[in-house]
């Protein structure tokens, strides 16, 4: 499988604090990427980067074959990567349809076909009945899933989630890990995510990343990433493994 | 197309709709020559708070210069007129697209350099107000003593130049008004009106969702100038003079933003529902004044003021949201 | 034009300056706390003016001496203002609160005209005409006592601030709102006080103000928009820097009025605006905010 997503000794300092250290991995085309690691390592930041909501002081970015680092938000999301934001940012005026309406017009001219797609997606993210509600009234929950719906209307090839699990009831969350392995599945949806709940890291991951201080300690398979000893030690205590 | 426009709009709403544009194409028949100069004030606070709706009910950017556009156009058509003989209709040619550069440059300015909300309401402010001061010195203009056109007289039509009597001004208002209102639905419901509104929601998230920002908000501010000059245009051969101290005063650009506000921003029928409540309760108000003999200059001001604040401060999403939930219409695009 | 003609304006110009800086003062320190954007700034300014123009043609007294009652009836005036209008829009969109203000101040500039008509009224003081000589200068007497006032005044605000214990639980309220909750601050009184105090200095900026120029009711708008420009050239939030933004501002509009039109020198105070805004937007000495 080639490398959708390339990071290539990527850094970021903010005056003096090394956000991110020369970090460098590759994201599987089809793959289930997890970005994890204690509060403060850098994740946020990476991802951000890789967003186009700043860029970054070092390194380079490729997404599918061409160099992304520095371009703005809405030219990354038009090549095809999708984000969620940790903290979710509905439209909350508008309605649960028109949302994913705004996603589905990026790549349609035509709102009728926006809106037909729409349907599709929400349907999937099991929120179809509940499209004419506005953003605004809706619980924790729907809103996350609303978010990934927006974002997967645009039609991405890798999709990035902050955090999604954040906040979430265990049936929930299964509900959530359970659409996504979906899509993963069927579509070949790329997925890159931040997570600190390992159980959902553990469902859904093929890859993981540990960051530590901006910096990568480990990465690799799920089962050897949770045996190593510096991750261990850094991050997850020993009760983990347990 | 017809068939999307009304799509979800309830049979009673458009009957409604229908009802009273036959009441307005048939008023001038009936109303006197007095009411028939409120009406036209009305449309046009009408149509210039739809055009001014389009910036910041639909894309979110507070406008408080909009009289800039009203005076661009005004006196570009105007002395266009005067030095050249050249006809309203023609000198639109010219006025629109200088209005709507004068928007552009003001988008630019603003968008590329991030100067967003009360900064850049403030900024439409300082430009309008530049504008005024400057145009008091630019005598191609007449400046401050004024522009004159060649006095209209009332006995017969000429549309082309736009000389005549005020019914003729009546329907092209009303032709204008109905234009924008159908204009705007149709905004609303395409792509560039999903665009605005996310862009009015939350800019970050907009982005993010792959809109190009910037490019939307200058479609805004130029299609909103574009329009509003037009208004400039017929204010020109209606009031056949101008001058730079009331044309570009930020009184005007105050006026114009009320009727939308009062009536509900972000909504079809606000500007127009606040035009007619605030222009017709200000003239009656007027009248009342001088019917009782008192001659209170700022009275209509302070009136507006207490309008805009209780507004504001009771039913901040404006009078139009709150009749609909009376009288049980609740619609999509509103 | 002779060397002390430029001279002499540039003086005129930084001291009323200092008085356009103290109005912006005021602008200030109301954004810095409260963060309310007080678009009915010049209004109340003009208020003030135009009880100082009162209190002189009825009884003869001088505008510096009526400065502390005035300012007193304003700072009552700001309080009141805030606590029963203002107060409940902290938490509504800007442009909500922005439109409030407008609103107030509509209403302001419309009484004031129904009251007192359009026409201009002034001050005509006993020292009106006289000047000081020192070398070459001469400076206008109205304009030195005005300077002079309003860097006492300004004096007087920054020794509040830095030095007592209610300055520094206001500067507590704008430095972080919650943690100030949560020690105990009475919030909504403290901001009433801001309001306030921002309102006494307009107040006193307007005496002092009435020295140098006419009052009508339209100068308020003018005053507003000049109060924007000095506050966002010299930086949002910064009281030095309103004093300074003032002093610029003073100093071109005197400079462009002795260089070019006198009537265009307003707009080259929105010219410093613009540029302001576009190129450095948190003004000369302001904290650039996220």
């Amino acid at each position: 499988m080639s490398a959708l997503l390339s990071i290539n000794g990527v850094s970021k300092r903010f005056r003096g604090l090394v956000a991110v250290d020369r970090v460098s991995f590759e994201v599987p085309e089809g793959g289930v990427f997890a970005v994890i690691g204690p509060n403060g390592a850098g994740k946020t930041t990476l991802f951000n980067m890789i967003a186009g909501v700043f860029p970054p002081d070092g390194g380079s970015i490729i997404f599918a074959g061409e160099r992304i680092d520095g371009l703005p938000p809405d030219r990354i999301c038009r090549r095809g990567i999708g984000r969620t934001f940790q903290i979710v940012r509905p439209f909350p005026a508008l309605s649960v349809e028109d949302n994913v309406i705004v996603g589905a017009l990026l790549h349609r001219k035509r709102v009728g076909a926006a809106r037909a797609h729409a349907h599709d997606v929400l349907r999937r993210l099991d929120l179809y009945d509940k499209r004419a509600q506005r953003a605004s009234a809706l619980t924790l929950p729907d809103r996350k899933r609303l978010e990934v719906a927006r974002a997967l209307a645009s039609d991405p090839k890798l999709l990035l989630l902050d955090e999604v699990m954040a906040g979430l009831r265990p049936t929930e969350m299964d509900r959530i890990v359970a659409i996504l392995r979906e899509l993963n599945r069927e579509t070949g949806l790329t997925i890159l995510l931040i997570e600190h709940v390992m159980r959902a890291v553990m469902a859904l991951a093929s890859r993981i990343l540990v960051l530590h201080h901006g910096a990568a300690i480990a990465e690799g398979l799920p089962e050897q990433v949770m045996r190593d000893r510096a991750v261990i030690d850094s991050y997850l205590g020993v009760e983990a493994i347990a | 197309m017809i068939a999307s426009l009304i799509e979800g709009v309830p049979h009673r709403a458009l009957a409604l709709l229908g009802a009273l544009l036959v009441a307005l194409v048939a008023a001038p028949l009936v109303a006197g020559d007095y009411l028939l100069t409120v009406l036209i004030l009305i449309l046009y606070f009408a149509y210039i708070g739809q055009a001014w709706n389009i910036m910041m009910g639909f894309a979110g950017q507070l406008s408080l210069g909009h009289a800039l556009y009203v005076g661009l156009g005004a006196y570009t058509a105007a002395s266009l007129y005067v030095h050249f003989g050249i006809g309203p209709w023609l000198g639109l040619l010219v006025a629109v697209p200088v209005a709507a550069l004068a928007g552009a440059f003001i988008g630019f300015l603003a968008f590329r350099f991030r100067v967003a909300g009360v900064y850049f309401a403030i900024l439409t402010i300082a430009v309008a107000e530049f504008a005024r001061v400057g145009f008091d010195h630019l005598s191609w203009t007449s400046g401050s003593s004024g522009l004159f056109l060649p006095v209209a007289q009332f006995t017969h039509n000429d549309l082309w130049q736009l000389r005549g009597h005020p019914v003729m001004f009546y329907y092209i208002l009303l032709a204008a008004t109905v234009f924008a209102f159908i204009f705007c639905r149709a905004l609303l419901q395409s792509r560039v009106g999903y665009f605005w509104r996310a862009i009015r929601e939350d800019e970050e998230a907009a982005r993010s969702a792959g809109i190009d920002v910037f490019h939307y908000k200058m479609i805004a501010v130029v299609i909103s100038a574009a329009m509003t000059s037009f208004a400039g245009v017929i204010y020109a051969f209606y009031y056949n003079n101008l001058f730079p101290e009331q044309v570009f005063h930020i009184s005007r650009s105050i006026e114009i933003i009320l009727g939308p506000i009062v009536g509900g921003i972000g909504t079809l029928f606000g500007p127009i529902l606040g035009a007619v409540v605030l222009t017709g309760l200000a003239e009656t108000l007027t009248a009342a004044l001088a019917a009782a003999g008192i001659d209170l200059p700022g009275a209509k001001q302070v009136f507006y003021g207490v309008c805009l604040l209780l507004v504001i401060t009771t039913l901040p999403d404006g009078v139009w949201p709150w009749v609909c939930k009376r009288i049980g219409l609740a619609e999509r695009n509103k | 034009m002779p060397a002390d003609v430029y001279l002499n304006v540039a003086v005129g110009g930084v001291l009323t300056g200092l008085v356009y800086g103290l109005m912006a003062l005021g602008l200030s320190v109301i954004f810095g706390v409260v963060r309310v954007v007080n678009f009915a700034h010049g209004e109340m300014m003009t208020i003030a003016m135009y009880i100082a123009v009162t209190l002189f043609t009825a009884f003869h007294l001088d505008p510096l001496v009526m400065l502390v009652p005035i300012a007193a009836v304003m700072f009552a005036f700001g309080y009141v203002l805030q606590t029963r209008l203002i107060n409940p829009f902290i938490t509504r969109p800007e442009y909500s609160q922005f439109l409030l203000l407008v609103a107030v101040a509509i209403i302001i500039v419309n009484l004031l005209l129904i009251a007192f008509g359009p026409d201009a009224q002034n001050v005509q003081t006993s020292y009106a005409y006289d000047s000081f000589q020192i070398g070459p200068l001469i400076v206008d007497a109205t304009k030195a006592y005005a300077g002079l006032a309003a860097i006492v005044v300004a004096a007087a605000l920054f020794g509040f601030f830095q030095y007592t214990r209610l300055g520094t639980a206001i500067r507590a309220c704008a430095d972080n709102y919650t943690g100030a909750l949560v020690v105990g601050l009475d919030v909504k009184h403290l901001y009433a006080l801001t309001f306030g105090l921002g309102a006494a200095c307009v107040g006193a900026a307007g005496c002092m103000l009435l020295l140098i120029f006419d009052v009508t009711p339209a100068v308020g708008p003018a005053y507003t928009l000049l109060a924007f420009v000095i506050v966002i050239t010299g930086g949002l939030g910064s009281m030095p820097g309103a004093l300074l933004g003032g002093v610029l501002i003073g100093l071109t509009e005197a400079m462009a009025g002795l260089l070019f039109t006198p009537s265009a020198k307003s707009m080259f105070a929105f010219g410093i605006l613009v540029l302001v805004l576009l190129f450095r937007p948190q003004g000369i000495m302001g904290k650039r905010t996220a």
